[in-house]
């Protein structure tokens, strides 16, 4: 196999997954290993009198129950070690709630049984006395307490730059808008899991069923159980997808390593879909009042931006990144003279919030695009005419976005040919034909529409991340890594990086990631870096391995190295099938410790390397819909979908895709179905798949994806981008223009998701 | 407190004599009793179809059913799909088509089409994204599942 980067190779990953032979959270098992239950709140806010555990620890099978006073040295779930702002510190999560719970779901007490179901017996039988309190059930609510003397606005965070007021006050037209995105999340088909086992002999304690970001979850581990970091491990098995959420240290991760060292057992917890529809982290529900200054040709002038973000009940891991997250890029494709955000981060009594598949991004890329279509509305334009003439030139790349705040980080764009992308859109969708077709199946009284989302994203932030690659004496290649895979083809598509730099076939090298022992780094899974970062990692250290091959090659074979190829793990000399030849695995042996041969080389065929980068990339996309609604039931059915996405350049096609279509039906699902609903006292009202709506095979179009190669990124050597929040970014903003369309009324969506109760309202609306 | 009941699973044409108590579910019995862990549990309200599995060649879903229910009864789980190393027509398909990512609904989406494609093998394409319509997958956006039942389907129709 010569050429494997960049072609839709098999995927690794599939043999065990196919036949049953995974290994998910819960099929991880230690002999004499305690369950855990978690008991919860039934209240979104109320002081807690008293906690009685006497019946529960009668029962046969309990082993213990823990309340908040059991584990009085155990801090609260901490922030990641570079987002711990002081601020934010006092609004962190008990690991077990200190007299106050705070969101239905709110971990009160933990029981460990011998069996699951008698955890949860025992669970049932634990008393808690509970004085409810007011609620703030939403973003909007006047300001509460959080604690004495701290409120529950946690920040005020500004982005800006240029002079927007001057820009306002000389706009030919000004749009305004107020919207709302819902309360969405990753909802991943595996629940949570977590297995604590401590290892008397090592004296090391380790957690099973860890995901996504293990090395940075390991330091916020060490800290809060104060171990060495020598003494505690995270080892991550399969992992039933993350987009986000899954991964994060929660409470009950630190329960069952906590109890796992005091009870000398093992203790496995595994979530039930109930608990993960209140308990895992949520996102998405801001509240938006924005506007944007365009002169007469439609040219934008200002975008101004204030938010009022649905934090829930406490600042988790990630502090206030999704904030953040949904200004930095809020300007998108488009060149914005001035633009000036204000985030105002609240808790409310509601689930926590954190990072939902490209956070902040979505509901940013929805209020941006609504106030493109707005303005394009206002000045009588083209919606798509207004949008490509603002888009940022070819030209002007790289292109900086620079904040006034020092603490903002500016926007580097390293590349991009925005208006190709959009050239190739509408050619592929057939514009010139379908916009006048729509327009007379209109005339005709269908309601029928098309809507764009056009986006940035940013992904491959560094600083670093390593790897570590060893060649076996079999000619097996051996790559260790700190990435994590959450079912995205991690495994495969590093291995085709590696095979394509050192020249032998991807099937024989075998990717290791998540095992926080088998390497001291590591990034992880998350926010689109791992291809881009682990990437360039395993490449550099393929590199690495190849040269020292080489080296030993031309001694052994007689020719100088640059005369020598290797293809499928044997070096030749370039141009020659026959004639001197010799495997990996025969320098391997070689190069053994013990070989006579191995002269002055350091011992082994392997290597280490870094890849360092203080630069990041920038992918951007278009997204396309083209959707009919049912008058009668409000039902949006979705005719077409199209992603077009400039990835810079796919490891695996095929991977990417996947990716695309994936985010791209989740998107849908947020922009059309999915709500966690809240009544007024703040009961959840989304506990069950019945209640919270996911799209199913019956509902999703067969997404179209455009994939373009037409900016690599300059700023590393594989010029990749990444491809993980490609197919989400965009869609509730497209979805949102087409409905607008469909039913010929400009800004009618102001809300996600539009659900057929919304639609209807929608309609109806229109009639009056 | 509650009483045992001594009962014998049939799994992939394998005797599993277990102890269980009567409200221990076939999808807990069969994971962690008879070490088969290939069925997932993803919702155990029966709405995500993770754990379906075959009883007598009907897709069922596990978490619904109580093991002492199933005494008796043909039960074929993803783990009995291939023969030796030959996998299955749709798990060649599955592989090659790109139906999975993360996995884990899998083994619940190929025992669900394994039961379509054997009580009805000329389904059409509407009445199989209908009966696909009814187990949840979060990181495919399904049209990949779709398209390789459809080719296993058809490989199956036409025979080796």
């Amino acid at each position: 196999m010569d050429k494997v980067l960049g072609q839709s190779v098999p995927r690794l990953e599939d043999p065990p997954l196919i036949t049953g032979r995974g290994r998910f959270a819960a099929d991880i098992n230690f002999p004499h290993q305690l369950h855990m239950r978690v008991v919860r709140s039934p209240h979104a806010h109320a002081e807690i009198r008293s906690i009685d555990t006497q019946e529960a620890l009668a029962l046969p099978g309990i082993h213990g129950v823990w309340t908040a006073s059991d584990i009085p040295d155990i801090g609260p779930v901490d922030l990641r070690a570079d987002r711990a702002a002081e601020v934010l510190k006092p609004y962190r999560q008990p690991v077990l709630a200190k007299g106050r719970v705070r969101y239905v779901g709110d971990p009160v007490a933990a029981v460990f049984a011998e069996d699951p179901y008698l955890a949860e017996d025992g669970a049932e039988l634990v008393a808690v006395d509970y004085a409810e309190l007011p609620a703030i059930v939403s973003v909007d609510d006047p300001l509460g307490e959080f604690a004495p003397g701290v409120g529950t606005e946690v920040a005020i965070i500004p982005y800006s730059y240029g002079d927007t007021e001057a820009a306002f006050a000389a706009a030919h037209a000004v749009v305004e808008l107020d919207l709302l995105t819902g309360r969405h999340s990753g909802v991943p088909m595996e629940t949570r899991g977590a297995i604590g086992r401590y290892d008397a002999a090592k004296d090391i304690l380790e957690l099973h069923g860890a995901a996504k970001v293990l090395h940075r979850n390991k330091e916020t581990l060490i800290r809060m159980l104060g171990r060495k970091p020598s003494g505690l491990h995270l080892y991550e098995s399969h992992v039933g997808g993350g987009f986000g959420i899954r991964g994060e240290v929660y409470p009950e991760d630190v329960l069952v390593l906590a109890a796992a060292q005091r009870f000398g057992r093992p203790v496995k917890w595994i979530e039930d879909r109930h608990e993960h529809l209140m308990c895992a982290n949520q996102g998405r529900q801001q509240h938006h009042w924005a506007r944007m200054a365009v002169d007469a040709e439609g040219r934008i002038l200002a975008m101004e931006d204030t938010f009022h973000h649905d934090q829930g009940a406490y600042i988790r891991t990630h502090g206030v990144v999704v904030p953040n997250l949904t200004m930095c890029l809020f300007t998108g494709l488009y060149r914005v003279p001035a633009y000036r955000a204000r985030a105002h981060v609240r808790l409310t009594n509601k689930t926590p919030c954190a990072t939902y598949r490209a956070p902040g991004r979505y509901e940013a890329s929805f209020v941006r695009e609504r106030l493109m279509d707005a303005a394009a509305a206002k000045l009588g334009m083209d919606p798509i005419e207004i949008r490509r003439r603002n888009l940022i030139t070819k030209a002007e790349m790289p292109y900086t976005i620079a904040f006034d705040e020092p603490e903002a980080k500016d926007g580097e764009i390293d590349s991009g040919d925005y208006a190709l992308l959009l050239d190739k859109t509408l050619a592929h969708v057939g514009w010139d034909s379908l916009g006048p077709e729509l327009a007379r199946r209109r005339a005709q009284g269908e309601l029928v529409g098309a809507g764009i989302g056009m986006f940035l994203e940013e992904g491959g932030l560094g600083p670093s991340d390593g790897a570590r690659i060893a060649v076996d004496t079999e000619g097996d290649v051996e790559v260790i890594t700190g990435g994590a895979s959450l079912g995205q083809g991690f495994e495969t598509s590093m291995a085709q990086i590696c095979a394509e730099a050192l020249g032998v076939d991807y099937r024989r090298i075998r990717v290791i990631h998540g095992q926080t022992d088998r390497i001291p780094y590591g990034i992880g899974a998350h926010a689109a870096r791992t291809t881009v970062m682990t990437g360039n990692a395993v490449h550099a250290t393929a590199l690495a391995v190849r040269a020292k091959a080489l080296d030993v090659a031309s001694e052994i074979l007689q020719t100088p190295g640059d005369e020598l190829v290797i293809a499928d793990g044997t070096v030749t000399r370039r141009g020659r099938a026959t004639g001197p030849s010799i495997t990996l695995g025969e320098i391997a042996a070689f190069l053994a410790p013990a070989s006579k041969n191995r002269g002055a080389h350091a011992p082994g065929l392997n290597a280490e390397e870094f890849f360092n980068t203080t630069e990041t990339v920038f992918p951007y996309g278009i997204h396309f819909a083209v959707v009919r609604i049912d008058e009668e039931t409000g039902h949006v059915a979705v005719e077409r979908f199209v992603v077009a996405y400039d990835v810079g350049r796919a490891v695996n096609p095929m991977l990417v895709e996947g990716q695309l279509v994936g985010g791209c039906i989740q998107g849908l699902g947020g922009a059309l179905y999915e709500e966690f609903a809240y009544d007024p006292h703040g009961q959840p009202l989304a506990v069950t798949f019945a209640d919270y709506l996911m799209p199913t095979a019956a509902e999703v179009p067969d997404v179209e994806v455009l994939l373009t190669e037409d900016a690599p990124s300059p700023h590393n050597p594989l010029g990749i981008k990444s491809a993980g929040e490609g197919g989400i970014n965009g869609v509730g903003a497209a979805i949102a223009g087409a409905i607008d369309a469909a039913i010929s009324t400009p800004g009618a969506v102001t809300q996600l998701p539009v659900s057929p109760q919304r639609m209807r309202e929608l309609l109806r609306d229109r009639q009056a | 407190m509650t009483r045992k009941h001594d009962i014998t699973l049939t799994i992939n044409g394998h005797d599993h004599a277990i102890t269980v108590d009567a409200r221990r579910t076939l999808a807990d019995a069969i994971r962690d009793q008879c070490g088969q862990t290939g069925t997932h549990i993803g919702c155990e309200h029966g709405v995500c179809g993770s754990c379906t599995l075959l009883l007598d060649g009907v897709p069922v879903r596990s978490c619904l059913i109580f093991a002492v229910q199933c005494v008796g009864v043909a039960i074929r789980t993803v783990e009995g799909l291939a023969q030796g190393d030959e996998l299955h027509p749709l798990q060649r398909s599955f592989i090659e088509h790109h139906a999975l990512q993360c996995g884990f609904c899998t083994p619940g989406f190929l025992m669900l089409a394994v039961g379509i494609l054997e009580n009805e093998p000329n389904i059409s394409d509407a009445d199989l994204r209908a009966a696909l319509s009814s187990n949840l997958c979060r990181c495919t956006g399904y049209a990949n599942i779709v398209k390789a039942v459809r080719a296993a389907a058809d490989e199956l129709r036409a025979g080796p």
